[in-house]
């Protein structure tokens, strides 16, 4: 379980980077989400993966009696996710508006040197 | 020491911006919820700053969990002195903007934003949890975003495509960081990460962990490579948005940085090499960068950069001279390039450009402005008794005595080129001879005269507060010296935030 996420996690910080390196625009964005998924696996393997020992207490103890799984890393992917879900949505909008206004998917286009009229 | 009052600065942005979102479309209420909330912010972070500069470092576990286990706020002296900078800044951007921006701008919500953006920097500023640090990172830049595309020009959109893309990159960075970071220590507490982080056998891995951690804040602070997407982008807003961003934005990298590793990762030799190396080639490539600018701002954006390479030095020398002449640069940097932004916005206003060929006679047709300005760009080259001197003297001295004298040659190459470039800009902009107006519009005349007053009083007060760093700088060392003795020995902090588990 835990090699297949990390090959997982791998392969797609590897497309990631691949993407976020290329010139389009649409690309770009794809490369953006597939890292900040790569993240959140990440930290998801790196918080020691444990199967099927939920962080309950049973009600007769008061402490816990076995290894349990760590909730810390499920708050901070719940956390990574939204965010990481609002920063998207805000980039799908603003690169739509580029592409209405420059109407090119290239990077090399978004040299307009006009700067006047502020 | 547990004290709620940390809290009370994040508190006030976020209230004023929720009141402000209520008056969604009332432009005029909203600009007097602005400037009165960025005063009560700004005589909050007073209060904040008096009580830990007297009764040292305060903290506050969230919903009273115990340390290491929930969210805590810290406030030591560097980051109350930060708050009150940004406070500061944050009254005299909000007076400004409330006569300096198009209405069509307020219309789309410019205010709540704004103090959205500045409760992303107190809460960046005070939390002692790095998860958290992270998501103040996020709230900072998806309102940056939001305030840097307002108005939706062609090249807004364009530079915020890039800034955009280089903060997401580096959000992934941070985070993937925090990720194996937690991975290795099973802490997200700075204070217990301190700790835990020296009874790792792995040093290998922690040198790794800290390269993530220099690439995304090195993204955000505009460091050498790095730093392509500033210039690209800062010159695009309104003079009021980059203001906020020239001053505050760049400068909460830099705070990060001086936080994790004067805490967590303590720079090794390599780490020392790595930033001094990133420093030097900060400051020479945002000098020569500097050198051929014309339009003010895009000059400016470059100046931003080299003096970055100042404080990562500062950062990279790591002994408590370095580390007190990086945190009164910073102290010095957020209050100046704030000032000049709106400086250049003031410009604009006179002119109608900002392009220093068709600048000029500024000085003759208003003077009493032109004299503030000079205060201004005088304190950022840093003239003896003014506040750009004082820093560079620790840092000489500190370089001196460590014999990087790369890093003294860069100090050098970079303070000429920002005289140079600065007494070019002025000679062009306010002593040479007006070249033939075509197309000249002086949008600063036919305002009221109550509105030209708010427009220059922001830059008058800020350039008070950097006269007074100047002259007064004893006051500033005497801080600057605690700022940097907590940064050498963090026991002090880590006491603080891990003592509360007796009480």
């Amino acid at each position: 379980m835990e090699l297949l996420l990390v090959l997982i996690l791998g392969l797609l910080y590897a497309a990631g980077v691949y993407l976020i390196l290329r010139r389009s625009m649409v690309k770009l964005l794809l490369g953006i989400m597939l890292l900040g998924n790569g993240a959140n696996i990440l930290i998801f393997v790196l918080g020691k993966i444990t199967k099927g020992s939920p962080p309950v207490i049973d009600g007769a103890y008061k402490v816990f009696q076995d290894i349990y799984a760590d909730p810390i890393p499920q708050a901070l992917i719940l956390t990574a996710i939204v965010i990481s879900f609002g920063l998207t949505s805000f980039a799908i909008v603003l690169l739509k508006r580029v592409y209405a206004l420059v109407d090119s998917d290239d990077l090399d286009d978004l040299n307009t040197p006009e700067e006047e009229d502020i | 020491m547990i004290d709620n009052h940390i809290l009370a600065p994040i508190f006030v942005q976020l209230f004023t911006a929720i009141i402000q979102l209520m008056c969604w479309r009332k432009t005029l209420t909203q600009r007097y919820l602005s400037v009165g909330g960025s005063l009560i912010g700004l005589m909050v972070a007073f209060r904040l700053f008096n009580r830990v500069y007297e009764g040292g470092i305060l903290t506050l576990n969230a919903a009273n969990w115990d340390a290491p286990f929930g969210i805590v706020f810290v406030a030591d002296l560097l980051s109350v002195t930060l708050v009150l900078l940004t406070s500061i800044a944050c009254f005299a951007v909000s007076i400004f903007s409330s006569v300096g921006l198009s209405r069509q701008r307020m219309l789309y919500g410019y205010f709540p934003i704004f103090h959205f953006l500045i409760m992303g920097l107190h809460g960046a500023f005070l939390t002692g949890d790095i998860f958290n640090l992270y998501v103040y990172f996020e709230v900072i830049i998806i309102s940056s975003f939001v305030l840097m595309t307002l108005g939706g020009r062609k090249a807004q959109l364009e530079g915020a495509v890039k800034y955009m893309a280089m903060n997401i990159l580096a959000s992934m960075f941070f985070l993937t960081g925090i990720g194996i970071l937690y991975g290795i220590t099973g802490s997200l507490n700075m204070a217990d990460l301190s700790i835990r982080i020296q009874e790792v056998q792995n040093k290998a891995l922690i040198g790794i962990t800290s390269c993530f951690f220099i690439i995304g804040f090195g993204i955000k602070s505009a460091v050498f490579p790095l730093y392509y997407w500033l210039p690209s982008s800062y010159h695009t807003p309104p003079s009021a948005v980059a203001a906020t961003f020239g001053g505050l934005l760049t400068k909460v990298g830099i705070y990060a940085m001086l936080r994790v590793f004067s805490l967590i990762f303590i720079p090794d030799d390599f780490t020392r090499i790595l930033l001094m190396v990133i420093a030097v080639l900060t400051i020479l490539t945002g000098a020569f960068g500097a050198l051929i600018k014309t339009n003010i701002r895009r000059l400016f954006s470059y100046l931003i950069v080299c003096h970055i390479g100042f404080m990562i030095g500062g950062i990279a020398m790591f002994s408590k001279v370095a580390l007190m002449g990086a945190v009164f640069y910073l102290i010095h940097d957020i209050m100046v390039k704030t000032n000049m932004f709106l400086i250049a916005g003031l410009i604009r206003q006179l002119r109608g450009t900002m392009d220093m060929n068709k600048l000029g006679g500024l000085y003759s047709e208003y003077p009493k402005i032109s004299l503030i300005v000079a205060i201004v760009l005088f304190s950022l080259v840093g003239i003896p008794p003014l506040s750009g001197f004082w820093p560079k003297v620790f840092l000489f001295q500190e370089a001196f005595s460590q014999h990087q004298y790369f890093y003294i040659a860069a100090l050098i190459i970079g303070s000429f080129v920002t005289l140079y470039v600065i007494a070019k800009m002025w000679s062009e902009v306010f002593w040479k001879n007006p070249p033939a107006s075509e197309g000249m519009e002086n949008l600063f005349a036919p305002m009221p005269p109550y509105k030209k007053i708010l427009m220059v009083l922001p830059i008058g007060l800020m350039a008070l507060a950097t006269l007074y760093i100047g002259l007064n700088a004893e006051a500033i060392v005497k801080v600057t010296d605690i700022i940097s003795t907590q940064l050498m020995d963090p026991s002090a902090y880590i006491d603080a935030v891990l003592g509360n588990k007796t009480d």
